[in-house]
């Protein structure tokens, strides 16, 4: 079966000078949970823009449900957009609106439903996110995990087939933090969709993933299951999943020389 | 030395001015965007109707106050001088005149881009900041057509409603000062006005004033709430902007109008 996301020799730079995104190969199957890990500023957000068609790639190719994104017009864009559903790291709720009308906004937007269908639609989301009593509430309203899984109901309020997570699980305090992990795995399998989750939380990622691909410097440095990636010898990912302060990624940004800033020349 | 040093400010000067001109035209571009993405804010116009009650609804304490203060002191102002010339009888027109042709359109629309133009583009750059028009975009819906242009609209359309009852609060202003405080005779008042007040030269003329300030307005809100930078800072030096680009813009485009309305030997 073709795999839901294809990347072959994929580029991106907002400038030619600093490419952001170099020689990506990734292929996420149907049915996976796939994690995207690598620390603040390696190019995973970026790649998920690329994945969504927010950004087009400068080199190779991106297909993503069937469509090689470069391609795409913006009816295009959007029509393969209704079968993709996007948590953003906040949330990104709308707060002019109530929970309910929320996750009744893309479908408000999409199908002409009746407002009955439309209800019980809403509630199955909010049910399954276990906020169906938060439902009048405004977003303001909400800690950062409600917020959190309210956004994730409305991702899914018109059945993705594929669903991106950007960095789901930061500021979340360990119940809602485990609450969002068992809730995006379930989703994925009860509604038979592929889910993509960018994160640098390894330890916790690692437990609901099916396949990682590590990022450094805008390219994949290494992939393979939980386990492999556990067991693996890379020096960057062993730095990374243990979250040690000696390895190859180095503890000062790179700077002329400590003599220089000092004036100790003069001297 | 010199030389080099007058490059670049030279340089400076010309990248300054061409980072201007491409932004009329960004914000050109913006409009012709918007106009032709009206569609959804047109059809489904309970959208637009919210934002008219945001934009124009929830602006008419600050008009109706204002405008009841502008009457009041340009009948004070008027009386003083028309009765030196025996004249007083007169000061029903010089009011109606002065907020019709000019002070209604003006003012209302500088009250309107600090209180709605100001809001609209806050609420714009907020949206963005926060990722909610990202969001939109996700769910493959464009935020111009479901966001923009309802506001823009409902600005357009609230615009020339405040100018009118600005004008009219003026009015009554005036009648207050003039007629009840003064003792200026209310027959005098309100006939020599209702001759004097022509309703294509003054008043089609303010209206038409009023909905030019109105577009002007709500496009340049839109469009730096639009455009804001996503940080707390870009929002904040956007609202600014708005305003301070606003007011300029009607004072500018207000004297432009008035040359070709009121001069040329074609108005009594």
């Amino acid at each position: 079966m073709q795999p839901i996301v294809e990347i072959r020799k994929l580029a991106f730079a907002y400038d030619p000078a600093r490419p952001v995104l170099r020689d990506i190969d990734l292929s996420i199957e149907r049915g996976s949970v796939v994690g995207i890990m690598g620390q603040s500023g390696c190019g995973k957000t970026t790649l998920l823009r690329v994945i969504m068609g927010a950004l087009r790639p400068t080199a190779g190719e991106a297909r993503v449900l069937g469509h090689n994104t470069r391609k795409l017009d913006t009816a295009g864009l959007y029509a393969m957009r209704r079968k993709m559903g996007m948590l953003f790291q906040f949330g990104a709720l709308f707060t002019d609106m109530s929970v309910y009308e929320n996750v009744a906004f893309p479908l408000r937007e999409h199908a002409n439903l009746p407002d009955d269908l439309l209800n019980d639609l809403v509630m199955m989301k909010l049910q399954a996110v276990g906020l169906r009593g938060a439902a009048h509430l405004a977003p303001t309203e909400l800690s950062g995990g409600m917020a959190r899984r309210v956004a994730l109901a409305r991702s899914i309020a018109l059945d993705p087939s594929l669903i991106l997570y950007d960095e789901p699980f930061t500021g979340l305090d360990p119940i809602s933090f485990g609450v969002i992990v068992r809730l995006i795995r379930n989703l994925n399998d009860s509604l038979g969709a592929t889910s993509v989750i960018v994160t640098h939380d390894v330890q916790e990622a690692l437990g609901v993933v099916d396949y990682v691909y590590f990022m450094a410097a805008g390219r994949i440095i290494a992939q393979g299951t939980p386990a492999e990636i556990r067991a693996s010898g890379e020096p960057f990912v062993r730095q990374f999943v243990n979250g040690s302060s000696e390895g190859p990624v180095p503890f000062h940004y790179p700077a002329p020389g400590y003599d220089a800033d000092l004036e100790l020349a003069a001297h | 030395m010199r030389v080099a040093d007058l490059r670049a400010r030279l340089e400076r000067l010309g990248s300054g001015v061409s980072s201007h001109v491409w932004r009329l035209g960004f914000a050109s571009r913006f409009l012709g965007y918007l106009v032709l993405h009206s569609g959804t804010a047109l059809r489904r116009f309970r959208l637009t109707v919210a934002e008219i009650y945001f934009a124009g609804v929830l602006s008419l304490i600050i008009i109706l106050v204002s405008g009841l203060f502008v009457g009041m002191v340009l009948a004070l102002q008027g009386y003083e001088t028309l009765q030196r010339f025996g004249a007083s009888e007169s000061l029903g027109v010089l009011v109606a005149l002065s907020l019709v042709r000019e002070l209604g359109p003006v003012v209302a629309g500088l009250l309107f881009a600090s209180r709605a133009g100001s809001a609209i583009t806050a609420e714009i750059g907020l949206m963005k900041a926060t990722e909610q028009l990202s969001a939109m975009e996700m769910m493959a819906v464009d935020p111009i057509a479901r966001v923009v242009a309802p506001r823009f609209w409902g600005g357009v359309l609230s615009m020339p409603l405040l100018a009118a009852l600005f004008s009219a609060m003026g009015i009554f202003g005036g009648y207050i000062v003039g007629v009840q405080l003064i003792g200026v005779d209310p027959g005098a008042f309100w006939s020599q006005m209702q001759a004097a007040v022509d309703l294509r030269n003054d008043i089609l003329n303010g209206v038409i004033k009023s909905v030019v300030f109105g577009i002007a307005v709500t496009w340049i809100a839109v469009f730096e709430g639009y455009d804001a930078p996503p940080t707390a800072e870009g929002v904040s030096r956007a609202t600014t902007r708005t305003v301070v680009t606003s007011s300029l813009a009607i004072l500018a485009l207000d004297f432009v109008l008035t040359a070709l309305m009121f001069t040329g030997g074609n108005h009594q």
